[in-house]
């Protein structure tokens, strides 16, 4: 019996794309307190760090002018997290469900469920943080939109770095089972204290700042104060935060792939749990 | 001329570690055919059914399905195989009509609202189409999960344990769905199963494994006759315990 053709086209690639995006909003709309789970967060974040600028403001004169860079930050650095974590819980919805080997069974390739995990990031994202974006202006007149065309370029480089990093993690999930969980939950606050998120990169000691330049997301929350302190938007930020994500993206998707091979070679694909 | 087997495996090893789970195997398995595939816990039945469907590389030997190279060429023949198995489940909190739309998406399902509808029907599963899947009982949940194992009509249906959890008259229903399935889509079926009597009404072949090596493979008849057994389940104690080969030399 001969190998018959291969059966791919990018209308069938779209539609198994599609099936897996209806699987997580199937999923999400059967759970309020998964839905629940989205919103609270980022609104008590917001919340706490909007009225602690707020006292800072009216007893500094510096941060008088750097009005909003503290909700800023924590709006994108919300983006960045939860990015991250809406890519990797999608993922471990699977291993909880014990549905992984379904999907590693069927005709799903690996980059059409990374593509659907990507998809479902932003839908998750969208659902818990746009609701947060108008309180912010509600509650302390921080407008995120009157950013413009910046918060395009923050929100797409910090996108990259979350979708590098959750691919990653979800490989490692893959190959080592429930006991990297902890990762998808924790990995990103590994990178906060360099990413610079809530002070500048001048802060760090100097041997520690060129680490910190290594990382995507300090570009964007330098960018971010330059445009709120000195009303400058960096595109030469923006460019060097692209080019790095280019490299970490590359490598997450590298990563995750290497993963599925050798999880293939251990058998861990049949055994997702711990 | 023999038609070409729809599954191929040569000399297939898997190793994992220091554990020989797949010892040098090798069979095929002809198109339209059931074949049964027995073995105590840890026998290596999970490991090369996972070898077929692509999930586990193997150490060494080759995999072909279809005419597709396992698990380089998978993705041309994914499609039109399928697979349940105690390993994985359907997801609890869809409802059954959703995992079906899902999986008949992923497997590129034509007319899908009329197959879930007919797979509704025929596994009696139309009341519960709409109800959470992980509120049903469990046999409820086996008849969803070959619900999804059937949805994309497979030419290759790999099964383990399709009727754990039924009571003995939906089993027996389940089995007679499957025999005529079978028969009309000419399906070749590899049947990992305890049930014995389930294996000797469905198989017209069975492969004993044990400890990763097929220890026997003939049909149920000439089995019983040639260990001088009156029932599969003897047979398979025999298998399991060693005494086959004694048996098997007294006669």
């Amino acid at each position: 019996m001969s190998a018959p053709a291969p059966h791919f086209t990018i209308g069938e690639s779209a539609r198994r794309i599609a099936a897996m995006m209806l699987r997580y909003w199937y999923l999400l709309r059967s759970s309020w307190p998964r839905l629940l789970d989205l919103v609270y967060w980022p609104t008590v974040q917001m919340v706490t760090w909007g009225f602690l600028q707020y006292y800072i403001t009216t007893n500094a004169g510096f941060f008088a002018r750097a009005g909003g860079t503290f909700i800023g930050a924590v709006l994108l650095w919300d983006i960045l997290f939860r990015g991250q974590l809406g890519f990797s819980v999608s993922f471990l919805e699977e291993m909880w469900s014990r549905n992984l080997g379904n999907l590693m069974m069927s005709p799903l390739r690996p980059f059409e469920f990374i593509t659907a995990l990507m998809v479902m990031s932003v839908v998750r994202l969208s659902i818990g943080a746009v609701p947060v974006t108008f309180l912010a202006i509600a509650f302390f007149g921080f407008n995120l939109y009157g950013l413009g065309f910046a918060l395009v370029a923050f929100f797409f480089n910090l996108m990259l770095t979350s979708w590098a990093i959750g691919i990653f993690v979800s490989g490692l999930i893959l190959r080592n089972g429930m006991g990297a969980e902890t990762l998808a939950w924790s990995i990103m606050f590994l990178l906060m204290p360099l990413a610079c998120v809530y002070y500048p990169v001048s802060t760090l000691p100097v041997w520690l700042q060129s680490v910190a330049w290594l990382l995507p997301p300090t570009y964007v929350f330098e960018g971010m104060r330059a445009l709120l302190i000195d009303k400058a938007f960096r595109p030469d930020l923006m460019l060097h935060a692209l080019a790095l994500n280019a490299v970490l993206f590359a490598g997450g998707v590298f990563g995750f792939l290497a993963l599925l091979q050798s999880a293939r070679r251990q058998g861990s694909l049949i055994q997702t749990g711990e | 001329m023999a038609p070409s087997p729809t599954v191929a495996v040569e000399r297939l090893v898997k190793i994992y570690k220091s554990v020989r789970a797949v010892d040098d195997i090798s069979f095929t398995l002809a198109p339209g055919s059931i074949t049964g595939l027995l073995g105590g816990n840890g026998a290596g039945k999970t490991t090369t059914i996972a070898t077929l469907m692509g999930l586990v590389m193997p150490t060494s030997g080759r995999v072909s399905v279809l005419g597709a190279e396992m698990p380089k060429q998978r993705y041309r023949v994914l499609h039109r195989m399928n697979f349940e198995s105690p390993y994985v489940e359907v997801p609890m909190r869809l409802t059954v009509r959703q995992n079906l739309t899902v999986f008949g998406m992923l497997y590129g399902v034509d007319d899908l609202h009329g197959r879930i509808t007919r797979l509704g029907n025929d596994l009696d599963l139309t009341a519960l189409l709409d109800r959470q899947t992980g509120k049903l009982s469990a046999g409820q949940k086996t008849r969803v999960a070959l619900a999804k194992a059937l949805i994309n009509s497979p030419d290759v249906l790999l099964l383990d344990e399709p009727t754990a959890s039924l009571d003995p008259d939906t089993a027996d229903w389940v089995r007679g769905h499957l025999e005529r399935y079978c028969h009309e889509r000419a399906a070749t079926v590899l049947l990992a199963s305890h049930n014995m009597a389930e294996v000797e009404r469905l198989c017209g072949r069975i492969i004993f494994m044990k400890r990763g090596r097929i220890e026997d493979d003939d049909t149920p008849a000439k089995l019983l006759a040639r260990y001088g057994r009156d029932t599969l389940e003897q047979v398979f104690l025999d298998v399991a315990r060693g005494t086959g080969e004694a048996r098997e030399a007294a006669q």
